[in-house]
């Protein structure tokens, strides 16, 4: 029964987050045409909402053309490993508390390991070599500059982003995601105790999912379309839908450790059902994490690309001794205080 | 203890099987017009110039060894700050003790130019 219910789970959270992500495109589409002061996608369907759809479908009949110079073996293997990675990422995440579903009672978060941030810092570096595999697989000058730029960027900023969890470890003194939740009850959400870790952190998750101001490795001017220049089809589609997943989870996990998870100030002790109480909390974890989500679309439309020496300075030269600052200064009042 | 890893393992499972099915769907329903130019590397429109496998800045290798040097420090500091609370004064000042030598070396790679782009 165990087995079961959480294959159900997996079965439901991933069906919402390919649904998330194709609407995440369309949702980032029309924000950039707002911005931009045009209409954007609005044809198929009521006001557009079918152009996720159609956008699959194209894909799907699409040809693969895979170039004579490239590596092959590799060259598929990369957004498999890609994509996998960034589906995966998810499972760690609380998305409520717990809900009574005809007379069980179901943990909403598909796997609650103690090591939780310990996986999550883990599938990030493998989501690494994808990214490596494709510029070097398809033997593509464009794709490689993209390739290897993009790892010299997320593994600067992993190390961060690393740090900048060990903040909050230190106060909730767990890694386990669920506990972490639990412990941002009313209103001691991490953000008001960890504001300079919050900072990094979400600077951090923007250079790893390689969005503006960060997607050099993109950089449409000078790369074509950088790691994956060389990819067609739906191969090309899997590395799309990895950096929306990934945008997906990066917020989801922001809200986690920050902004209180599926945390509603004084809900549990309003007398609500049990069962609304729990919906309620789901309900609380999507607009956080959508709030988010729409935070970086609109970072995206707004704000210019940073030159590659100035990404790294950033990274190395100011990220990375402040997120130390962070974890020092934090140590230091935990231990005074307590 | 172990039942709790099992969903990881069903989602890494299915996560696979997902991408491999998606990575084969243009050979089964797409167009199989392939000619010699399509098959050429991408470069602007040019005939390509050499291959790509050939030696690129040894920047890249130099950022990938200093990830190394800092990410084993991040790996340490996991366990004291979830143990934070018990280990007392002691782990604080040990904990400084080796944030303070691993920031020497941070000062030595800084003022080397390691950390410079041009």
């Amino acid at each position: 029964m165990e087995i079961l219910i959480s294959l159900i789970k997996i079965l439901v959270v991933m069906l919402v987050l390919l649904t998330c992500v194709a609407y995440l495109v369309l949702v980032e589409r029309r924000v950039s045409a707002f911005i931009q002061n045009r209409i954007g996608p609005n044809r198929v369907g009521y006001k557009g909402l079918l152009q996720p759809v159609a956008d699959v479908l194209k894909l799907f009949i699409k040809e693969d053309i895979v170039p004579k110079l490239a590596n092959k073996p590799l060259h598929r293997l990369a957004p498999i490993i890609a994509i996998v990675v960034s589906l995966s990422t998810i499972a760690v995440v609380p998305f409520g508390d717990k809900i009574n579903l005809f007379g069980y009672e179901i943990k909403l978060q598909i796997a609650s390991v103690n090591i939780g941030i310990l996986y999550v810092l883990a599938l990030t570096g493998l989501g690494v070599y994808g990214i490596a595999i494709a510029g070097w697989a398809s033997n593509n000058k464009y794709s490689l500059l993209g390739g290897l730029r993009s790892c010299a960027q997320i593994i600067s900023y992993e190390l961060s982003m690393g740090i900048s969890i060990i903040g909050v470890i230190l106060v909730t003194s767990t890694l386990q995601l669920d506990k972490i939740v639990e412990f941002q009850h009313g209103w001691r959400w991490l953000i008001l105790l960890q504001p300079i870790g919050f900072i990094t952190f979400f600077v951090a998750i923007f250079a790893e999912t390689n969005r503006l101001p960060f997607d050099l490795p993109e950089a449409e001017p000078e790369l074509v379309g950088g790691y994956h220049t060389e990819y067609t089809g739906l191969k090309f589609g899997l590395f799309f839908l990895a950096e929306y997943a990934n945008m997906i989870t990066g917020s989801a996990i922001v809200v986690t450790l920050y902004l209180g998870g599926w945390q509603f100030p004084y809900l549990q002790s309003s007398g609500l059902p049990e069962f609304w109480t729990s919906i309620i909390q789901v309900g609380t974890f999507a607009a956080k994490v959508g709030a988010v989500l729409l935070f970086m679309v609109i970072i995206r439309w707004t704000v210019p690309r940073f030159r590659y020496d100035q990404l790294m300075d950033l990274g190395w030269k100011f990220m990375l001794p402040l997120s130390i600052a962070n974890v020092i200064v934090t140590a230091f009042i935990i231990y005074l205080f307590e | 203890m172990i039942d709790n890893y099992i969903p990881l393992a069903i989602i890494l499972g299915f996560a696979t099987i997902f991408a491999l099915v998606m990575t084969r769907v243009n050979e089964w329903f797409g167009p199989k017009k392939s000619t010699e130019e399509k098959q050429t590397t991408y470069e602007s429109g040019m005939e390509p110039v050499r291959t790509a496998h050939e030696r690129f800045s040894v920047k890249f290798f130099l950022v990938a060894m200093l990830f190394i040097i800092f990410d084993i420090e991040v790996v340490f500091m996991y366990p004291w700050a979830v143990n934070f609370r018990q280990l007392g004064l002691l782990g604080f000042i040990e904990m400084f003790v080796f944030l303070f030598i691993l920031m020497i070396g941070y000062y030595y790679i800084w003022k080397k130019g390691a950390l410079k782009w041009d």
